[in-house]
């Protein structure tokens, strides 16, 4: 179908569906929902500023409601869209600590053992609050000491030797809080007969920044990764492969929908890890050794919210049904309530735990060892939130490599 | 209820309503019988324009010059009820530009302030223009709500004392020796029968007042004029666009609270069509054909509805064939005219000057009648305008959409809605942000008897959803405000969802028709509305 309205807003009959799956309006009457805050609002802000509602910022961006939506609504954009447009309310101090995910990490990996030890501590935490409303409860992601990129930067040499290259789009969690993340992906690849390398500068891919109001900066940042990665895609012919749901799918749909950037000639070469790995495992060439003495685990895989919207859930399944010792159980699809910064908010704190619950009562339920996910901050809220620890589907493959 | 009147108007359109007010601001004892809801006929069936004036400034003055005294009289006494949208008169390559230099002398000299800008400076003004303009024209049109406008006077006609009589039929004009003395007539509802005196009666009724005078044995020769317009689904301009030509088919597009409408035809029908106008698939195909040379957007804009309405042209006294048509105001004392005393018509003019056929015809019942007063409305304030701003400030940071409709809506009137609880304030309409609240105000105090009376005075059902999802709320409220009978809910609903459906009949395509499915799939489907048995359980 041709889109004639931004966003497709007009094709929305009005069915409701979208809220009916919104996780946030199902626990938070201050939330109208998405049908209200998107395609309706968005006919009265036609007519006046005025008409945009505060209400808006209690939109976490799961998307949930586009992927319910039988009319192909961008609701989820028209959402974000909005405020971006019409939000007067300036991002503070708070806002620019949790959006500017590059210039904290670089910072905070260098003292990382100090940075760690202090946000542990609860009279901190408490502090953190009073000063820039960041709920207390909420526990922080640890830093790393020493970023991924310095690693990788000693592993250049090694990786060149590999005939297959791929581009690796680590983001601001594996270079700053998780390098180990980063470095099974290296294992997975190098196994497949892949070198990894970074691109030519990669920054935060943007999306903390968007959902906190820098919009400008957002627009510089992604314009720097469309051309490192125009470089390694268009130029160098590679794959480029991320491991983050999130990044990717910031990358792929919303520098494009949100902030107007031009990346249709790069998108399709955006890959997720698990989709990229699976379908190499699928083409025959390829094959992966396990080790046969693995501990056989139980593993309980949820599907982050921005990996649905994206559609490509399946993979990370399928992916981990193929690991021998993974005895895999699937979570029902829902939203773990964090969505990136939204659950570090003292404001949203309650809304984000309560949108958790089904998930976190079906993980305790479901008698895991371990749950999966593509998402970081999924796996923040998760073990934050229970009493599992949370990997990443490929750290799990790796781990079971031979 | 009072039987004797000073004055008793036929018709509840703008006219009446404005002659209802007028008179009641004069101290006449009035009373208004309408037989559906106010504003049903062409009252309610136009553009919504808030004319400058300038589109009738070189072909007729008068009508220019009427037009930008009732806008800047409206912007101020109406002020809840109007859009100060602005307006561009546009010229096309294949207009040329040589009405223009005519069109501007002729608007300044009636008085419209009209300012050339370049094609650049129209498109920064109003993005959705046709690009390809050559030249453009500023004057200051707006948008008007007939609804709302005609409510307002209503109300503020029963403040000062007069009475109002909706879905009530004037079935004979009792006539005495000569003179109309009053009225006989049946509630539609209840069918009830009545009579009301009055020493004057007036004729208000637009199209239909050929069929009223003529119980008078009066006759006034009169054209029905039919014009199309098309509703599409949200806001495409901002600025209302007309064509810089010689008025001609379709090239007026006027932004109205959340759509904008485009029209209007123009084409002659018989008198028995009046009633029950249909909008034909040539009237759309050639709505949309010149709308999109205003602004090309709308050949792909969601159309949510068609209609049309029957403007009472009124033919000269000395022209037997009719073929002289005046757009002029036309009030008509039938003593003088036609000795028969104690009946004035007042008909022609247009939405724009309805306050002004109001103050002529009153002027000319307080001479009939030996009373010395003058006229106030050009300075009183309507109702919902008398404290501009008043309850528009947002209290809660959610549900300020309501909140800011309701006040779009109903002025400072919008402080009488009940808005205290949550259950006031959830939304019947969610398209059109009306509230469980603003519903219960409509019932209690705009004088809403069925869903379409409430379509009128709320925009309830007027949205994208055409009342898909609305209806049925509505009618449940409704039916525990005024406690109606379930079967009575029932076909409430019934005939609320035909009178959608024939809107959306005739532009049933693409995600209009989808709409359509998901209307009849929810009120067939789900409820089989069609075959509910309405009658009293």
């Amino acid at each position: 179908m041709k889109q004639y309205s931004e966003n497709n807003f007009e094709q929305c009959t009005k069915c409701t569906v979208c809220t009916v799956y919104c996780p946030v309006a199902a626990v938070n009457p201050l939330y109208p929902g998405p049908k209200q805050a998107g395609p309706d609002g968005e006919r009265l802000r036609m007519k006046s500023s005025e008409f945009y509602d505060q209400s808006l910022a209690l939109c976490l961006n799961c998307k949930r409601c586009e992927v319910a939506c039988p009319s192909d609504v961008r609701i989820g954009d028209i959402i974000q869209s909005a405020r971006i447009k019409h939000s007067t309310k300036k991002p503070g101090l708070r806002e620019f600590t949790l959006a500017n995910t590059d210039l904290v990490g670089s910072v905070a990996t260098v003292v990382a053992p100090v940075v760690n030890a202090t946000l542990g501590l609860k009279p901190v935490r408490h502090i953190v609050e009073g000063v820039m409303n960041i709920d207390h409860r909420r526990i922080f992601p640890k830093y790393a000491f020493g970023t991924f990129e310095s690693w990788m930067r000693k592993q250049r040499k090694e990786q060149a030797l590999f005939a297959k290259q791929v581009a690796y789009f680590h983001g601001c969690y594996v270079n700053y809080n998780n390098p180990p993340l980063g470095q099974a992906f290296v294992k997975v690849m190098n196994a497949l007969g892949y070198g990894v390398q970074l691109l030519d500068k990669e920054k935060c891919c943007g999306v903390a920044l968007i959902s906190n109001g820098f919009v400008n900066k957002a627009k510089k940042q992604a314009q720097v990764n469309i051309n490192s990665i125009r470089k390694a895609a268009v130029e160098n012919n590679l794959p480029v492969v991320a491991t983050s749901s999130t990044c990717t799918f910031t990358l792929r749909d919303e520098y494009h929908h949100l902030l107007g950037l031009d990346n249709a000639d790069i998108r399709e070469s955006i890959n997720l890890a698990t989709k990229f790995v699976y379908t190499l495992l699928c083409d025959g060439n390829h094959t992966l050794k396990f080790n046969p003495d693995a501990a056989r685990i139980r593993v309980a895989y949820h599907s982050p919210c921005h990996l649905e919207r994206l559609g490509w859930t399946p993979y990370s399944i399928e992916l981990l049904k193929l690991i021998p010792n993974v005895e895999l159980v699937k979570l029902e699809s829902q939203c773990c309530g964090i969505a990136g910064t939204y659950g570090f908010k003292k404001e949203n704190y309650a809304t984000s735990q309560s949108i958790g619950e089904p998930l976190f009562n079906a993980i305790e339920a479901s008698e895991c060892d371990i749950v999966a996910t593509d998402c970081e901050t999924c796996k923040w809220q998760i073990e934050m939130s229970t009493t599992k620890r949370v990997l990443h589907p490929i750290e799990i493959l790796a781990a079971s490599l031979l | 209820m009072n039987k004797q009147y000073d004055v008793i108007i036929i018709g509840g359109g703008a006219t009446g309503a404005g002659v209802a007010r007028d008179c009641a601001l004069r101290g006449i004892k009035a009373l208004l019988i309408e037989r559906h809801d106010i504003a049903t006929g062409a009252t309610g069936r136009n553009h919504g324009l808030l004319h400058s004036g300038a589109r009738y400034a070189v072909n007729d003055r008068e009508s220019a010059e009427e037009c930008i005294k009732e806008n800047m009289i409206l912007r101020r006494i109406a002020a809840h009820c109007v859009e100060d949208t602005g307006g561009i008169f546009i010229s096309l390559p294949e207009d040329g530009l040589d009405f223009q230099a005519k069109f501007i002398e002729s608007c300044l000299a009636a008085g419209i302030s009209a300012e050339a800008i370049d094609p650049k400076q129209a498109i920064a003004l109003e993005p959705s223009v046709n690009p390809s303009l050559i030249g453009a024209v500023k004057v200051p049109d707006g948008s008007v709500d007939p609804f709302r406008l005609t409510a307002a006077n209503i109300l503020d006609a029963k403040l000062h004392g007069a009475d109002v009589l909706t879905y009530t039929l004037v079935e004979e004009l009792i006539i005495e020796s000569g003179k109309v003395v009053g009225v006989k007539v049946v509630d539609t509802v209840t069918k009830e029968r009545s009579e009301y005196r009055a020493s004057i009666t007036v004729n208000a009724c637009g199209i239909w007042g050929r069929d009223l005078a003529a119980k008078a044995g009066v006759t006034i020769n009169m054209l029905p004029a039919k014009g199309a317009l098309l509703v599409f689904g949200h806001r495409v301009n901002n600025v209302v666009i007309n064509r810089c030509r010689k008025p001609a088919d379709a090239d007026i597009l006027v932004p109205g609270d959340n759509i904008t409408v485009i029209g209007t035809t123009s084409s002659k029908v018989p008198f028995d069509q009046c009633d029950d106008m249909y909008v034909t698939r040539e009237e759309v195909d050639l709505l949309l054909r010149e709308g999109s040379m205003l602004a090309p957007a709308l050949n792909y804009t969601r159309i949510l509805r068609a209609y049309a309405g029957v403007r009472p042209l009124v033919a000269s006294d000395d022209d037997p064939s009719g073929r002289s048509v005046s757009r002029g105001i036309v009030v008509l004392d039938h003593a003088t005219r036609d000795g028969v005393e104690g009946f004035v018509t007042i008909t022609g003019g247009k939405l724009m000057t309805y306050r002004l056929m109001a103050e002529w015809t009153v002027d000319l019942i307080c001479k009939k009648l030996n009373i010395d007063a003058k006229c106030t409305t050009a300075e009183a304030l309507l109702p919902g305008s008398t404290t501009p701003d008043a309850g528009c400030k947002r209290t809660t940071a959610c549900f300020s959409g309501a909140k800011s409709s309701a006040f779009y809506r109903h002025g400072d009137k919008a402080q009488q809605i009940d808005h205290s609880t949550a259950a006031k304030r959830a939304l019947v309409c969610e398209c059109e942000q009306v509230s469980v609240g603003e519903v219960e105000y409509a019932v209690g105090k705009l004088g809403v008897t069925n869903l379409v009376d409430l379509r009128r005075r709320t925009r309830m059902g007027m949205g994208t959803c055409q009342g898909s999802l609305c209806a049925a709320r509505a009618a449940a409220v409704m039916a525990t405000t005024s406690g109606c009978s379930s079967a009575e809910a029932k076909s409430n609903l019934k005939s609320f969802i035909a009178e959608r459906w024939k809107g959306m009949s005739a532009v049933a395509w693409g995600d209009t028709l989808r709409e359509g499915e998901l209307l009849s799939w929810l009120y067939d489907g789900v409820c089989d509305l069609s075959n509910l048995n309405t009658t009293e359980e």
